[in-house]
């Protein structure tokens, strides 16, 4: 028969010989191998401790982005939402009151944003659809919870802390 | 007739059996940590590492998981034979280590203290009778269970411990005509002045390595225990500590053949040059004790390092290593070591 790739390698399948049927040898062997093995190093990542590093364009949790002074990006035109292929993205949008111009950029923000981290499959496409640079995906994973309703990020969950009142509260 | 208690005598034992227990409840509790630890290096792992440094109170947390499982006896069990079963394992276990000599004997308070707890001329003997009778606690827990994988789990273990018990007795036989005492305190006296056995009895050696590795239900040996084939073996019904106890008193079994290997094949207490050191009395017995752990720690090691390299034997495979192979070569080398020895005697001639 011919073989798909040439690294196929027939089977010997003469009798064994007496030095094989010794199996002492063979098992010297053997057991060399696993000698070599237990000074190797070791696969495992002591998880909690060490983690593993991430590459560059990692997808993990989304984060809701601020601009430079602090006002939510995001204006809830749901285009993330369209693009989501899971439908993991749920928000609701509101009009911006007259001075609260300090808190959002544009004149309608998002009242409710949320994502299921059940459902998304942290694809990144909202991100990419994203017109305002509002949705950003972190190098974090979900965590793991006992309900699926943790599971459901809302923007308290997402929202980046604001830059100003970090600084106030570190100082205190 | 005058009839005194030597009372010194009578304590002097106790704490002796005592300490030797202690030491084997402890090594053999420390066997499985090192059992994980060898099974994870072999495998690229790093071992439990959780409970305490290293992982060191991996064992205490074992044991109290063991504790508090739920207690369950089968409705259809025998419940008097099932109790007996594990119990006749851990006792059949400790019973070994009575005749085996721990070090050379300690001075003190111008007493002289052997470590030995008896020092009975048919020690091997003793160890052999003591080891047969181990399986009983394979047998009557497989059958008690009242289990069908149990059962042709214990019958597994009874049949594979008499096959090997045969060429065990004989490669020792062997090693007797050299030695020409049972005592086992004789026998590493002789090693002492002279060569190790394994030197002069190196297939005597090596069929009761083998012989060890199945009396112990280790792997490639560990049939009466297979996990993939009868569910866990003998000890399938078992929960909480009587199912503690099969697994202890394995590892207890483990620590006195390796003992039993040092002892009979590699000096036991004695190491060489001890007496060239020019040191004598209890440091010199110290030491003994130790080289006597060095070996035993090495021969575990060498248990586990077998077990996670070699797969299982299959059972005709067992018994035809057992029957056909071992005891036609235990027998040729018994002959062999009886000419040589009737050879020397006779100063080759006739």
């Amino acid at each position: 028969m011919q073989s798909l790739t040439n690294r196929a390698k027939p089977v010997d399948r003469r009798p064994m010989t007496f030095a094989e049927k010794l199996y002492l040898p063979a098992i010297a062997k053997g057991m060399g191998i696993t000698l070599k093995h237990l000074f190797k190093k070791k696969a495992t990542v002591n998880f909690p401790e060490e983690t593993r590093p991430f590459s560059p364009v990692f997808r993990g949790l989304h984060i809701l982005n601020r601009d430079e002074e602090g006002r939510e990006r995001c204006t809830a035109c749901g285009l993330c939402a369209v693009a989501c292929p899971a439908e993991a993205i749920t928000m609701e949008a509101a009009e911006r009151l007259p001075g609260e111009e300090h808190l959002y950029r544009e004149e309608k923000y998002a009242a409710r944003y949320e994502i299921n981290m059940l459902r998304c499959i942290f694809c990144g496409f909202c991100e990419e659809a994203c017109p305002k640079q509002a949705v950003y995906m972190s190098e974090t994973f979900a965590p793991a919870n006992y309900q699926r309703k943790g599971f459901i990020y809302g923007k308290d969950d997402m929202l980046i802390p604001h830059p100003q009142k970090q600084i106030k509260e570190n100082n205190q | 007739m005058e009839f005194t208690i030597d009372w010194y005598f009578l304590i002097e034992k106790l704490l002796l059996i005592s300490a030797v227990l202690g030491i084997s409840l402890v090594v053999a509790m420390y066997s499985t940590w090192g059992e994980r630890k060898v099974a994870a290096w072999i495998q690229d792992r790093r071992g439990p590492n959780r409970a305490g440094p290293f992982g060191l109170l991996q064992p205490l947390a074992d044991g109290g998981k063991l504790f508090f499982k739920e207690e369950i006896i089968p409705a259809e069990a025998n419940r008097f034979l099932f109790i007996l079963g594990p119990s006749l394992a851990m006792f059949t276990a400790c019973l070994t280590s009575a005749v085996i000599p721990w070090g050379d004997s300690l001075t003190i308070g111008g007493r002289e203290v052997s470590l030995q707890i008896a020092d009975i001329n048919i020690g091997v003997l003793w160890i052999m009778a003591v080891v047969g009778m181990g399986v009983y606690g394979i047998m009557i827990g497989g059958w008690a269970s009242n289990n069908k994988f149990s059962l042709l789990a214990a019958c597994r273990g009874a049949s594979q411990v008499i096959s090997y018990e045969l060429p065990m007795g004989l490669a020792l036989i062997a090693l007797f005509m050299l030695s020409g005492s049972l005592s086992l305190k004789d026998i590493v006296e002789q090693q002492r002045d002279g060569l190790w056995f394994v030197v002069l009895q190196p297939i005597g050696f090596l069929i009761f390595l083998i012989c060890a590795f199945a009396e112990c239900n280790r792997t490639p040996f560990d049939l009466p225990e297979a996990e993939n084939e009868l569910n866990g073996g003998y000890h399938l019904e078992y929960s909480s500590m009587k199912l503690g106890f099969y697994l202890f008193a394995e590892y207890i079994n483990m620590f006195i053949s390796s003992v039993l290997m040092a002892t009979l094949y590699f000096g036991g207490y004695a190491f060489p040059y001890m007496d060239s050191l020019g040191i004598d009395g209890n440091l010199l017995t110290v030491l003994g004790i130790g080289a006597l752990f060095i070996k035993t720690l090495f021969f575990i090691f060498l248990f586990m390092w077998v077990r996670w390299t070699i797969p299982r034997f299959r059972y005709d495979q067992l018994m035809k290593l057992g029957w056909k192979v071992l005891i036609p070569l235990a027998l040729l080398n018994m002959l062999i070591t009886g000419a040589v020895v009737l050879f020397r005697q006779n100063g080759f001639n006739f």
